[in-house]
């Protein structure tokens, strides 16, 4: 498929679910109704839904999903491995802790933004740490092994928090939250996370020269002009950046950083940098179609798009293995 | 003007000195063989000479920056080591826009015309042959369309007619004078038979040092074999030039 087509026909989709996940809730209203009190208002309960729950929830679902996807292309073409995620550098985990303490401190209940803050702040302080143990160098390996100790350290310190917990229902909270949600968001999220996350894709929509050079190695990428050191803190920072704030705002959402990526790279050639907009398109449908989902298949029941996206993201994975198994 | 000048180069590792005080000019149309036992030292002088990787003393290329690196030298590591399956095309346009350049510049042509390789265009390169993939790896660094081509091993693995005709484009290469300023080609290679008779300058490397260099029939005496290689050869001079076959191990 021709590249421009191809990113047309992403758009379109997503634009299509992001229209489908508005008129998807509780309330049953026709979608004509619906849209009409989206656009014009009439100072009504249904004005008020539509812009006030379902509006930031689709328009979150979007900023997410190109988030995850968007990092997953980067991250997996930096790696140069299909099997890199954004959570290989452990920026997820550390927001999770943020989040997991803001719970058990009660802080997050102090506040709405107090719980994507800390977040947030865990992103940062883990980002951080990334970068002052992966070295000055360009290399790829410092920073997986950075990443891998990141991960362990917050997920430890996060089980801590769980395992001391004396409060119950504290503790019920942090899992329910570690499943990943876009449920009862509001504005003050999208406005929180918006500009973090566009600093973030701004940064990674300047990769792609780079990986395009890495498809031969780092030492060949060297010498072809790129400059690893630069392009090594562009890609952390743009990652940490844009998935810190999808974790702060949506929790931890799994297998669209992965599978994204994967399902579209035959499509666009094997090129890692037209991957990037196009597994960002991919990602933001993927997880509107799984928020749309999680209110279709268990309504009234709260099931979790992280849960959801793991259920169908690890199948389709496996699939993907399967087909892969036996080539080079 | 010299297309490369290393100053007393050293490269120091712990208890090692893989690079020991190595100083060398690379002139326009020279087809330079960089030549040394496994371990001698010759990936590292070249990744040094490059800036890839620290070293003491001087080379041309090191400060440079990237971007102005990547218009005086184009690099060809030995790992041929493909991440995606990008198609021949776009991989050889590689070498193009490293230089700023458009993908579809008449460099990328040339040089997937070079390497043979016109009818793969739009192939997957990770399906192609080991051998092809080489082929299609030299025609990237071709692409890049510098004045000076550093190549590691490029022959290793390749079929004999493969192994010629990949010297062949090498030295071909350094006698094109259709370039402003001239070209020139420093390939490390392990068969001393190809080397002498593709390249126009021999440099040994022996545990680090650079021990010979000059014309292949002044580089390649039966004592130096023996001393830096262990081996003794059979060597005779032939009208396609000198022939080297490597007859038995020597204590050196």
């Amino acid at each position: 498929m021709k590249f421009p087509l191809l990113l047309a026909a992403l758009a379109g989709l997503v634009l299509a679910l992001f229209l489908l996940s508005l008129l998807t809730g509780v309330a049953q209203v026709a979608p004509g109704e619906s849209l009409r009190a989206l656009l014009f208002g009439d100072g009504g309960p249904l004005t008020l839904v539509m812009r006030e729950i379902r509006l930031p929830r689709a328009l979150l679902a979007v900023m997410v999903g190109a988030s995850l996807g968007l990092s997953g292309a980067a991250m997996q073409g930096f790696l140069r491995n299909p099997l890199a995620e954004p959570g290989v550098i452990g920026i997820s985990a550390a927001a999770a802790l943020g989040a997991v303490l803001a719970l058990q401190t009660g802080l997050a209940a102090a506040f709405t933004l107090a719980l994507p803050g800390a977040a947030l702040a865990g992103a940062v302080l883990g980002v951080s740490l990334i970068l002052l143990l992966a070295g000055r160098g360009g290399g790829a390996l410092p920073l997986i092994l950075a990443g891998v100790a990141l991960s362990a350290l917050a997920s430890a310190l996060t089980s801590l928090v769980l395992n001391l917990s004396p409060n119950p229902f504290a503790a019920n909270e942090i899992v329910f939250w570690m499943m990943g949600s876009l449920a009862d968001r509001s504005f003050e999220h999208v406005w929180m996370a918006l500009p973090v996350m566009a600093l973030g894709w701004l940064a990674l929509s300047r990769c792609g020269p780079g990986l395009e050079a890495l498809t031969l190695g780092e030492d060949a990428a060297a010498s072809m002009g790129t400059n690893l050191r630069r392009l090594r803190l562009l890609l952390v920072g743009g990652v940490a950046a844009a998935v810190g704030a999808s974790t702060a705002v949506a929790g931890s959402v799994g297998f669209v950083g992965l599978v994204v990526p994967h399902v579209l790279r035959p499509l666009v050639g094997g090129r890692p940098a037209r991957l990037l907009p196009a597994a960002a398109l991919g990602g933001a449908a993927l997880v509107l179609a799984a928020d749309i989902a999680v209110r279709l298949v268990l309504p009234g029941r709260d099931l979790k798009l992280g849960v959801l996206m793991a259920l169908v993201g690890a199948p389709v994975f496996l699939h993907l293995i399967w087909r892969m198994r036996g080539q080079p | 003007m010299s297309l490369l000048t290393l100053d007393h180069l050293t490269v120091r590792r712990d208890n090692t000195i893989p690079v020991n005080d190595v100083s060398l000019t690379v002139a326009p149309g020279e087809c330079i063989g960089l030549i040394g036992p496994n371990g001698a030292g010759k990936t590292t002088l070249l990744r040094a000479a490059l800036g890839l990787i620290a070293a003491e003393g001087h080379s041309s290329l090191a400060p440079l920056s990237p971007r102005a690196r990547a218009a005086r030298v184009a690099w060809l590591p030995q790992q041929r080591d493909i991440a995606w399956a990008v198609s021949v095309g776009h991989l050889v346009s590689l070498g193009a826009t490293a230089r700023g350049r458009r993908p579809d510049h008449p460099s990328v042509a040339q040089a997937l015309a070079r390497m043979g390789l016109a009818a793969f265009r739009d192939r997957p390169a990770t399906a192609l042959s080991g051998g092809e993939q080489a082929r299609v790896l030299i025609a990237r660094a071709l692409a890049q369309d510098t004045p000076l081509l550093l190549v590691d091993e490029p022959i290793a693995g390749l079929d004999p007619a493969q192994q010629i005709r990949t010297m062949r484009s090498l030295r071909a290469l350094a006698d094109d004078t259709q370039t402003e300023g001239g070209r020139a080609v420093v390939v490390s290679l392990h068969d001393l038979g190809l080397a002498a008779r593709h390249c126009t300058r021999l440099i040994v490397l022996q545990q680090g040092r650079l021990v010979a260099d000059g014309p292949p029939a002044a580089v390649l005496t039966e004592a130096r074999m023996a001393s830096v290689f262990g081996i003794a050869c059979h060597h005779v001079d032939t009208p396609d030039g000198p022939v080297f076959q490597p007859m038995a191990t020597v204590e050196p």
